[in-house]
């Protein structure tokens, strides 16, 4: 089997499986954690039992979830050297001292703290157990601080020199990880994964909703997330462009295959709305377009010209249906969920937000939207640095390990099979927990408090559990 | 002497050598899940770990990133040699990873999940054995490139390394629980320590025999005049701390037999160092070859001796807010 395959074709798949498994649990639980701080410091600032219920109900999720992408990002970490190994000896001076600082300043601040968070809460009392949430929290942040960085400095490579080896070496660190893609790329992801999650939690509080409008615990959690979706997703769009605006600066042919520009235009290029881009013909076929809307919206002028991609070198042409469709999936979740926050913030306004079946089935509909938005968001700009993993500098065919096809090949097949049937198996138990409404008194993880909490007994847990109400 | 690589050196094995003694007792736990078919005692096994293990595997990660952050050439090298355990052993952790919440989670698919933590750590600790063992005993490199096939790694030698690695997480494994648990639970941990531990010295002393006959290096790195002066008390202290290990079982002490089965994995490591120092790709990469450059080493220095610290203070912390046994119907979930 896979005997006459491309090795580095099965090598990128694999890596596209993989790390698109991975990104959603991240996407989910750095927006979770956060949340689940914020619910806690609600609790231990006003004492209302129904922001503990959810705090225990969403910590059983992220108890979940959380597990799946550990286990779905050590793959990662590792599949540098298995897969891409040139790419790790050459890259590994630079990049490999971020993903260090990230396992030191995120990975084991989240993993220190986690258990404490699950299990800990009578052990330390609810102080010292908010200490640990806010460190799970503040550590998947910096998770994706370190991480967008590395990611960035591979899109818009800064601060490097190479050496004798044909390495890249770092020539000034704050260049490297400060580089220009990054802060508009870790605003993007962070706003990503907020409304990600705010999505989700608004779909399950709808979907309760929708049974029993008068559910204290789905009344919270709806109101809470529709806030968060209204008051970011238009910051997120505009963060959006502004980030469109930066890669027009540095990775033009991304921005190019995004618009779906094979030809350029001397005076004010069109806004292609839909079509069939056509690598080999390079022409978008029976498309939709607008005139001088791209110039306006990438230019600020109406007759701005705008170069194409027959200025660049067909060898380095990005796959362009790919980036082309993906981007619009994208853009287009992103004005649906918008609209979703105005038709929350209206219901509200009227008084209907409870009601409203019409907001509540809108609102479990877009459960997934924010998943799959930053799943086409990532396909998008991945894709678009193609043919190079450091953008202009090392192509993808020279990052690849020296192996044969048939091992990529049924590694490739294991990692399907088992993805598979372990994450689905995950998905199922997270969607029967949400299935569940929040109940009053509701239990975190931890169902039997430990019986030898040296020092603090599970009636002194327990008494100060009730003293913070 | 002392250079950047060596410290770095030190550094990654540090990191790994705290991994494998931390992943070790839960994937050890693991490995002796199907002698504990009971639900009961399986769900204190599980709550024994279920606060920590997320913390003991995060230091795997640190051994591959800082690998690749501090010596990338030999991570180059290495990753792609042992392509097929390294895949085995990522795929054992999902499934032994994602049981943990898992199990708790169904009453239908519990076995199932039961069967995926036991099976997933022992794939995992094989993989992990066999990866050292084809380490060991050599590498075909040629230029900056790992040059050999992609079965390379399988040998008797690796294989012989692989059930070491298996046996040594057992044992670690035991001896948690008899520092962990009670009463019925705690006996049976013991009796399987007794056996574990002979089985590991039979493990040492044959993979001990069988390395200097994989490369003349280890033969004279071991045995010529006047490093045996330096490496003899190897094999003494491995024998010092099997008597004390012996007595403490004899004993039935609550915290010594794990705390020696530490010092025992302590010894058989260093030995290794020995064995393949200063190399890291043995007989064709050293450390100073295979060395990132000095301000890559030295912007991670920074962190790592401001950081590790701290890692181990609040890790010790949370060791410290879950000590003492752990209750049948009195776990965490």
């Amino acid at each position: 089997m896979f005997e006459g395959w491309d090795a580095v074709v099965l090598a990128r798949a694999q890596f596209a499986f993989t790390m698109s498994f991975h990104i959603v649990f991240p996407a989910f639980s750095i927006g979770l954690a956060s949340y689940l701080a914020v619910l806690e410091a609600l609790w231990l600032a006003t004492g209302r039992e129904v922001y503990i219920n959810l705090f225990n109900y969403w910590l059983k999720i992220f108890a979940v979830a959380f597990g799946m992408g550990v286990v779905s990002g050590i793959v990662m970490s590792y599949q540098f050297g298995t897969n891409w190994s040139s790419f790790a000896d050459k890259t590994g001076p630079v990049i490999g001292p971020m993903m260090a600082y990230e396992v030191l300043t995120a990975f084991f601040l989240e993993a220190g703290f986690l258990g404490v968070m699950l299990f800990g809460l009578s052990r330390v009392g609810p102080r010292l157990h908010f200490l640990a949430t806010l460190m799970v929290a503040i550590g998947t942040l910096i998770s994706a601080f370190w991480i967008l960085s590395a990611n960035s400095w591979m899109q818009t490579p800064a601060g490097h020199a190479v050496n004798a080896d044909g390495q890249f070496v770092a020539a000034d660190w704050l260049k490297v990880i400060f580089n220009p893609s990054f802060p508009y790329r870790l605003v993007h992801m962070v706003l990503a994964a907020y409304l990600t999650t705010s999505l989700v939690v608004g779909a399950v509080g709808a979907w309760h909703l929708l049974r029993d409008q008068h559910l204290a615990g789905p009344r919270v959690m709806f109101s809470m997330a529709m806030w968060m979706a209204t008051l970011v997703a238009p910051i997120q769009i505009l963060a959006g462009d502004q980030h469109g605006l930066n890669t027009l600066e540095h990775q033009p042919a991304k921005v190019m295959a995004m618009e779906g520009h094979f030809q350029s235009h001397k005076d004010g290029a069109p806004l292609i709305l839909f079509g069939w881009p056509d690598q080999k013909d390079a022409k978008v076929k029976y498309a939709i377009e607008v005139p001088k809307l791209s110039s306006l919206i990438l230019k600020h002028s109406l007759d701005a010209p705008l170069a194409g991609l027959d200025t660049v070198p067909r060898e380095n042409w990005p796959p362009v249906p790919i980036t082309f469709w993906s981007f619009r999936i994208m853009v287009g979740l992103g004005f649906l969920i918008m609209g979703l926050g105005l038709f929350s913030l209206l219901m509200r306004w009227r008084g209907m937000m409870y009601q409203s079946q019409l907001l509540h089935r809108f609102a479990v509909l877009m459960g997934p939207a924010g998943f799959i938005a930053v799943l086409a968001g990532w396909i998008t700009t991945e894709t678009g640095r193609q043919p190079f993993t450091v953008y202009g500098l090392l192509r993808t065919t020279d990052s690849a390990s020296p192996l044969a096809a048939p091992a990529v090949g049924s590694s490739l097949i294991a990692f399907i099979i088992v993805y598979f049937a372990v994450f689905t198996a995950g998905v199922i138990y997270i969607l029967r927990l949400m299935a569940q409404p929040p109940h009053p008194g509701e239990q975190g993880p931890t169902k039997d408090l430990p019986a030898r909490a040296a020092g603090i007994t599970p009636a002194a847990g327990a008494a100060a559990v009730e003293a913070v109400r | 002497m002392i250079d950047l690589a060596t410290i770095w050196a030190f550094i990654i094995a540090f990191a790994v050598f705290v991994y494998v003694v931390m992943d070790g007792f839960d994937l050890g736990l693991g490995i002796l899940f199907p002698l504990f078919p009971q639900k009961a005692d399986r769900d204190v096994i599980m709550n024994t770990v279920a606060p920590v293990w997320d913390g003991n595997e995060t230091w795997l990660v640190l051994g591959g990133g800082g690998m690749m952050a501090a010596f990338p050439l030999a991570y180059a090298v290495l990753m792609p040699a042992l392509y097929t355990p390294m895949i085995a052993m990522l795929l054992g952790l999902v499934f032994r990873g994602v049981a943990f919440e898992f199990r708790w989670r169904t009453q239908k698919a519990r076995n199932k999940w039961d069967l995926a933590f036991a099976g997933g750590s022992l794939v995992a600790t094989l993989a992990q054995g066999i990866a050292l063992g084809a380490i060991l005993q050599g590498i075909h490199v040629e230029g900056r490139h790992y040059a050999g096939g992609w079965w390379d790694w399988l040998t008797p030698f690796s294989v012989l390394t692989g059930i070491a690695l298996v046996i040594g997480y057992a044992l670690l494994g035991a001896t948690w629980l008899v520092m962990k648990t009670e009463g019925d639970l705690r006996e049976r941990a013991y009796h399987l320590s007794w056996i574990l531990l002979v089985a590991m010295l039979c493990a040492i002393g044959a993979v001990s025999i069988a390395t200097p006959f994989l490369s003349v290096q280890y033969t004279q790195r071991w045995f010529a005049w006047p490093n045996i002066i330096l490496t003899a008390p190897v094999p003494i202290a491995v024998a010092a701390v099997t008597a004390l290990l012996l007595r403490a079982l004899g004993n039935k002490n609550d915290h010594q037999p794990f705390f020696l089965t530490l010092a025992l994995f302590a010894l058989s490591y260093a030995g290794l160092g020995i064995s393949m120092y200063p190399y890291i790709v043995p007989q064709s990469i050293t450390i100073w070859q295979a060395a990132a450059p000095a301000n890559s080493q030295i912007f991670m220095l920074v962190g790592v001796s401001i950081l590790v610290p701290l890692i181990l203070g609040y890790t010790a912390w949370a060791y410290w807010v879950f000590r003492g046994k752990v209750r049948p119907g009195h776990g965490y979930h």
